[in-house]
């Protein structure tokens, strides 16, 4: 019997119609849109000014807050801008806009594959250099990885906890990473080790991605207190809280971090990007972007430059198919549609995914008949359709937090359970976000 | 028979005598002490319970004001100055005077003047659709037209053109209770002074982006260019991030920006018809009543 979390989840169809796409170097365009908000937290602060010649690796933001971390340059080339422009969303965010020229990278940057395996630097020494790097959580939160790889003195971490779940469907990038560069991912899983000064991790790697778990399994082996395990599939299992639930059998209370139970959960992707950052001195500049969908003709795996419009990378798979109705970045379940295709990929951006009418359509609203699927798919034990009756009430804040809508992943679980297709998670989360800020507001009081 | 008719009477009557006396003695034992003005007070309001004046509803805004030594901070948005007067001679007070005020919808993005750039199809709510994106159309700071604030609306005075795809404000039902700027996710409502005759001059626009983008996102968009803040002699008039606003306390219904304005953002309300009278001929100049359209 295969390990998973034990409270609700949902088995979404697999779809992984790329994972047999090898990895492909995306071109570098000419003009690239780097956005200065690419991480959780406080915006990158822009250090550089029109008409300033920049390296790919160069430091273009800087970070403005605790929870905040660098922004590197992707190409080389002249500063066209520094405006705000639309993301995903159609929100205006501070942008930086490179003219590229050649494709100059700063000479500190390795960019040799060989395989470097010593880590001669110090745990203090490897935080800096993360920091420096401007990693992030590649596993969609984009959460500075330096900041948690810091927990406060008060609590020991015990476990590090490598995420190659993928849980999400269609989205086979860190699928691919796993398969094609599974010594960089251990050998940086093993510095965060160190970083945080823990001997034992454990990689959690789903089931049905059995070439990933064997070449995982295979790189692990230099390292006796690396742990990789077969995870029985089922969605969030690449929730943090779910997976130590998985791996560990340990429970994270509300509103609590995942430290509090001795756990550090770091994605496979931001793994790699650590290894880069660390052996390499090669800053986050590129990641892995899945193209895909049942209406796309060729299913592709791209090394993408931050930066990068996903129009352009439309325009690599030969433009959108037709009937393609709708473009999510990130996966179907939490993935966030693309209202503005002329926006530019982040550092965490995982998947283009492209959706068809019949796909993506909401059903009509029907009435709650109290099945109480949406409990059981709940993987926080919550009570989404009592959360929904709540919201709409308006004002019941005080019941919302005590039915603790602020443990609320946002994974779609009820909405996808629902034979209604009532849209629990819109309503919950908008809810949630106003019950978050009244608990916000009552701690920064006291 | 009748005698159990009887003791049950009699039982009944007896036990209802007795709880009458308890129920007596506890209600003078726990009595609260109420100023017996707010009772008067609270006869007077509406009795909407809107939150219109910013206090819970009626009874607290009744409370607080016979609390308070003067009632010139308070005002009921639903009764208007008539209330208020009828309030302040209740309590012995002179009445403070306050213009009476209406919600105008800053944005007049109609599916004709704003083309649709995706189409939204998750719940019907402007909060909703505020906390996924920008909104459906390429300006960003417009009318979502989900009608967040039609639904929160007490007085059925704004409403939803579905046709058309924006809220209008009905000015006769309105009571400037601010619910509706309240719920706005994007702010685009604003309470205005109604004028003199109801007449105002405001502009009709949102927008924040430069004149560009803004012009290429909706046709009837402020564009920032300043041109109304220029011909204004009476400073009334100022452009902040790309955007006019028309300050109704220096305003003087001249409307000679509304000539200047090259989009047509400005509006002016309630006003007839311009007649420039020219030999041999009468010509209507510049239909500027535009509500009605």
């Amino acid at each position: 019997m295969k390990r998973t979390f034990s409270i609700g989840g949902i088995h979404p169809q697999e779809n992984n119609l790329s994972r047999e796409a090898h990895i492909e170097t995306f071109p570098v365009l000419d003009v690239a849109y780097i956005s200065m908000a690419q991480h959780l937290g406080a915006p990158a602060e822009p250090v550089v000014q029109k008409g300033d010649k920049v390296k790919v690796g160069q430091v273009i933001g800087k970070p403005t807050g605790f929870i905040s971390t660098f922004v590197h340059s992707s190409v080389s080339g002249t500063v066209k801008a520094v405006e705000p422009k639309g993301d995903l969303a159609g929100n205006p965010v501070m942008h930086i806009v490179i003219d590229v020229e050649g494709d100059e990278w700063c000479e500190e940057i390795n960019r040799s594959k060989d395989i470097v395996r010593e880590i001669p630097f110090s745990s203090e020494e490897i935080l800096e250099k993360i920091k420096n790097a401007g990693v992030v959580g590649l596993g969609g939160a984009a959460f500075p990885t330096h900041v948690k790889l810091n927990p406060p003195k008060d609590k020991k971490a015990e476990y590090l906890i490598i995420n190659g779940t993928e849980c999400e469907p269609y989205i086979t990038s860190d699928d691919r990473i796993m398969r094609e560069r599974p010594d960089e991912i251990v050998i940086g899983a093993a510095i965060m080790m160190k970083a945080l000064k823990v001997d034992k991790c454990y990689i959690g790697i789903e089931e049905n991605k059995p070439e990933a778990i064997v070449s995982i399994t295979r790189a692990a082996s230099h390292y006796p207190d690396m742990k990789v395990v077969a995870l029985k599939k089922k969605y969030p299992q690449g929730g943090e809280k779910q997976l130590i639930a998985a791996l560990t059998g340990r429970k994270v209370p509300s509103l609590a971090l995942p430290i509090e139970v001795g756990a550090v959960v770091q994605n496979v992707g931001t793994s790699l990007a650590v290894y880069e950052a660390v052996q390499k001195n090669k800053p986050l500049i590129d990641n892995v972007v899945t193209v895909t969908g049942n209406c796309v003709p060729q299913h592709r795996n791209f090394l993408v430059r931050v930066g990068t419009p996903f129009s352009k990378i439309l325009n690599a798979i030969g433009g959108a198919p037709s009937d393609a109705a709708k473009f999510v970045s990130g996966g179907p379940m939490m993935g966030k549609a693309v209202a503005n295709i002329e926006a530019s990929t982040l550092k965490a951006t995982s998947a283009l995914l492209l959706l068809t009418e019949a796909e993506t359509k909401r059903k009509e609203e029907g009435n709650c008949i109290r099945c109480g699927n949406c409990i059981d798919a709940c993987p926080m034990g919550l009570e989404p359709y009592l959360l929904n009756k709540l919201s709409r009430i308006g004002g019941m804040y005080d019941e919302l937090e005590k039915e603790k809508i602020h443990d609320c992943i946002e994974c779609g679980c009820c909405l996808y359970s629902c034979p209604a297709h009532i849209p629990l998670l819109d309503i919950i989360r908008v809810s949630k976000a106003e019950v978050m800020n009244i608990m916000r507001n009552r701690s920064v009081k006291k | 028979m009748i005698t159990t008719i009887i003791y049950t009477i009699v039982c009944l009557v007896v036990l209802g005598l007795l709880f009458s006396v308890v129920l007596y003695l506890v209600a003078q034992m726990f009595k609260v002490e109420e100023d017996p003005r707010v009772d008067i007070v609270e006869s007077l309001l509406p009795g909407a319970n809107c939150g219109g004046c910013g206090l819970a509803g009626c009874h607290a805004f009744a409370e607080d004001v016979v609390k308070a030594s003067s009632i010139g901070s308070f005002y009921c948005p639903v009764g208007g100055d008539a209330v208020m007067e009828k309030i302040a001679t209740a309590l012995g007070q002179e009445a403070v005077k306050t213009e009476p005020r209406v919600a105008v919808i800053k944005c007049h993005g109609t599916f004709d003047n704003r083309a649709k750039t995706n189409c939204f199809d998750g719940y019907a709510s402007c909060k909703v659709m505020a906390s996924l994106y920008s909104g459906d159309t390429g300006c960003k700071y417009g009318c979502l037209g989900k009608g967040d604030c039609v639904s929160v609306c007490k007085f059925d005075a704004i409403h939803l053109d579905e046709k058309r795809g924006i809220v209008e404000v009905d000015e006769e039902k309105c009571v400037a209770c601010g619910a509706c700027v309240k719920v706005c996710p994007k702010s685009i409502i604003e309470l205005r002074p109604k004028g003199p005759k109801n007449r105002r001059v405001y502009v009709s626009c949102s927008n924040k982006d430069k004149g560009a983008i803004a012009r290429k996102a909706c046709s009837v968009s402020c564009i920032g260019c300043g041109k109304c803040a220029k011909v204004c002699a009476f400073e009334a008039i100022t452009i902040e991030n790309n955007l006019a606003y028309i300050d109704a306390s220096k305003c003087k219904l001249c409307r000679k920006c509304i000539d200047e304005c090259p989009t047509n953002a400005i509006w002016a309300v309630n006003f007839p018809l311009k007649v420039a009278v020219t030999p041999n001929k009468v010509e209507v100049q510049n239909p500027v009543v535009k509500n009605e359209n």
